[in-house]
Order: C-alpha cells, then sequence, then structure tokens
C-alpha cells in the first residue's frame, strides 16, 4: 500500500474503538487500501458496503434527500461507517459497538477530503 | 422465470445460491476443456456451446500466461464493460478442475461476485462427491450422453 494511503487511514484506525478502515473503489467494490484488524474480512466488507452504499443511494434519491454521504449501520457486535468520496471512492471504517461515532465519522470525512 | 439447470443434480443448488447472492445474470459452470456441468440464464444451446468455448480459451490463454510469468494458475479474471461484466474463476474440486463464467450487470459489482464466487467455490467443494471411476468412452456413448447433457441443461 502507498504511504500516502497508510497516512489516511492510520488517521482513522487511531480512534480508539476502530478495528479497521478501508478505501473502497465504490463501483467495483474492490479493496484500494486497508488497515484491518486480524479476524476483519475486508474483502467482503468492501463489496458489501459498497453494494449497500449504492442501495441507499436509491432510497435516498426517491425521497428526494440527494445523494448518501454518510451511512452509520450498528450492529449488536460492533458498527460500521462510511463516508462517499468523490472519485467513487468509498471510506469504510469497522469499529466495536462503544466507538466514538461521531470523532469516526470526523475523521471519515477528513479521509474523503484528502484521497480526493 | 429464469432457472438453473445441471448435469450433475449436487451442483444445482450451490450455483442457484450464487446467481441469486451475486446477482448474476448468467452463469456457466464447466471444466478447462469447455465441458459444461451447470448453466443458469441461457436459453439456447448454442449460446451456451459458445461461451463454454470462449470461456475454455481465456482460461487456457491466461494459464500459459502464468505459466511464462513461472506463476500458479490464475484464480480468477473480472472484465468490466459499460454494461455488462464477466468473471471466470477456476478451482478445484474432488473430480477435477473447474470454472465458472459469470456475466453481471451494473446491479452487482466485480466485489461482489468475487465475494460470491469464493463461497460458491466453496460450497461446490463440499457438495461435490468423491470421482467415479474413468470409464471407456466408446463413439456409440459420445451421441447419447451428449444428447442427455444438452437435454438435462435446457430440460428439454
Amino acid at each position: 500500500m502507498s504511504g500516502r494511503f497508510q497516512g489516511i487511514l492510520d488517521t482513522i484506525t487511531r480512534v480508539r474503538g476502530v478495528r479497521g478502515a478501508m478505501i473502497v473503489a465504490c463501483n467495483d467494490g474492490l479493496v484500494v487500501a486497508d488497515s484491518l484488524m486480524e479476524g476483519v474480512r475486508g474483502n467482503a466488507v468492501a463489496a458489501l458496503a459498497s453494494s449497500l452504499i449504492k442501495h441507499a443511494a436509491n432510497a435516498t434519491a426517491a425521497s428526494g434527500a440527494g445523494a448518501p454521504q454518510f451511512l452509520h449501520l450498528q450492529g449488536s457486535r460492533g458498527a460500521l461507517l462510511a463516508v462517499s468520496g468523490r472519485s467513487e471512492i468509498l471510506i469504510v471504517a469497522v469499529a466495536e459497538p462503544s466507538v466514538n461515532v461521531g470523532l469516526v465519522r470526523l475523521e471519515l470525512i477528513r479521509a474523503a477530503e484528502a484521497v480526493n | 422465470m429464469t432457472r438453473t439447470y445441471a448435469v450433475d443434480p449436487w451442483v444445482e443448488k450451490p450455483l442457484a445460491t450464487f446467481v441469486d447472492e451475486a446477482g448474476a445474470r448468467l452463469a456457466l459452470l464447466m471444466t478447462p476443456a469447455g465441458q459444461v456441468i451447470a448453466q443458469h440464464g441461457f436459453t439456447r444451446a448454442v449460446d451456451v456451446m459458445a461461451a463454454a468455448a470462449l470461456g475454455a480459451g481465456i482460461v487456457a490463454s491466461t494459464g500459459e500466461v502464468a505459466k511464462l510469468l513461472d506463476e500458479p494458475l490464475f484464480s480468477v479474471l473480472n472484465h468490466q464493460g459499460e454494461r455488462h461484466g464477466i468473471l471466470l474463476g477456476g478451482f478445484d474440486t474432488p473430480r477435477g478442475r473447474m470454472v465458472c463464467l459469470a456475466v453481471y450487470g451494473p446491479e452487482s459489482s466485480p466485489g461482489i461476485v468475487q465475494l460470491f464466487f469464493e463461497e460458491f467455490s466453496r460450497d461446490v467443494r463440499d457438495a461435490c462427491p468423491a470421482p467415479e471411476a474413468p470409464k471407456q468412452v466408446l463413439a456409440a456413448d459420445f451421441e447419447r450422453e451428449l444428447n442427455e447433457s444438452l437435454s438435462a441443461l435446457f430440460r428439454t
């Protein structure tokens, strides 16, 4: 992975409770760069998160809300957070349930801007 | 309704699940030589035979490229077009190597198809019965077996 992407992902994974971060090609659902703890299935998360964003885009478009910018999916054992950047890029974080969502969101937005 | 048809019944369920989960429009499971084991979405035998022959040709070509690079066989090849993409992936089973050709549209993605292809290859490996003892191939049986396979693949 290039040092540039590594640096961007490090700012996200430094947040307490974040188990991994990824830069994903949104149209393809493929991982561009990742920094993940062991046990996180990066390829699966990337593919399914990009699919989720595409479906969410249909829902937000139908409701007149425009393109989705931030997605927060809270599970019983963790959370998935994603921010869409320009250039068809998605920044994804996998976190523990107790993570500071606001802080992760801020870092994801910063990361998306840095990638753009 | 589009159906999944297989020469060997044990492969029908894994292929149907793969097509459903990956959002593939067409799918073909075959041997690297192009012998079709199962298909989904094709309506004409001629299309199946053409797709199988072309897929087998690509597998053979990329296999030779892998040899030139001193690499083991490539497992997955992905081509993305404007409206459709194809995934061509190979995996080993107790009955030898198998190749899957999947065609998908914009409602799916290379990542999704690849993800579920990995699960599909595991499902096929798990469901695959032990290899049969090799039989002598007789010219008289060839046409009958070919017709039986085509009949199974299209329920004619």
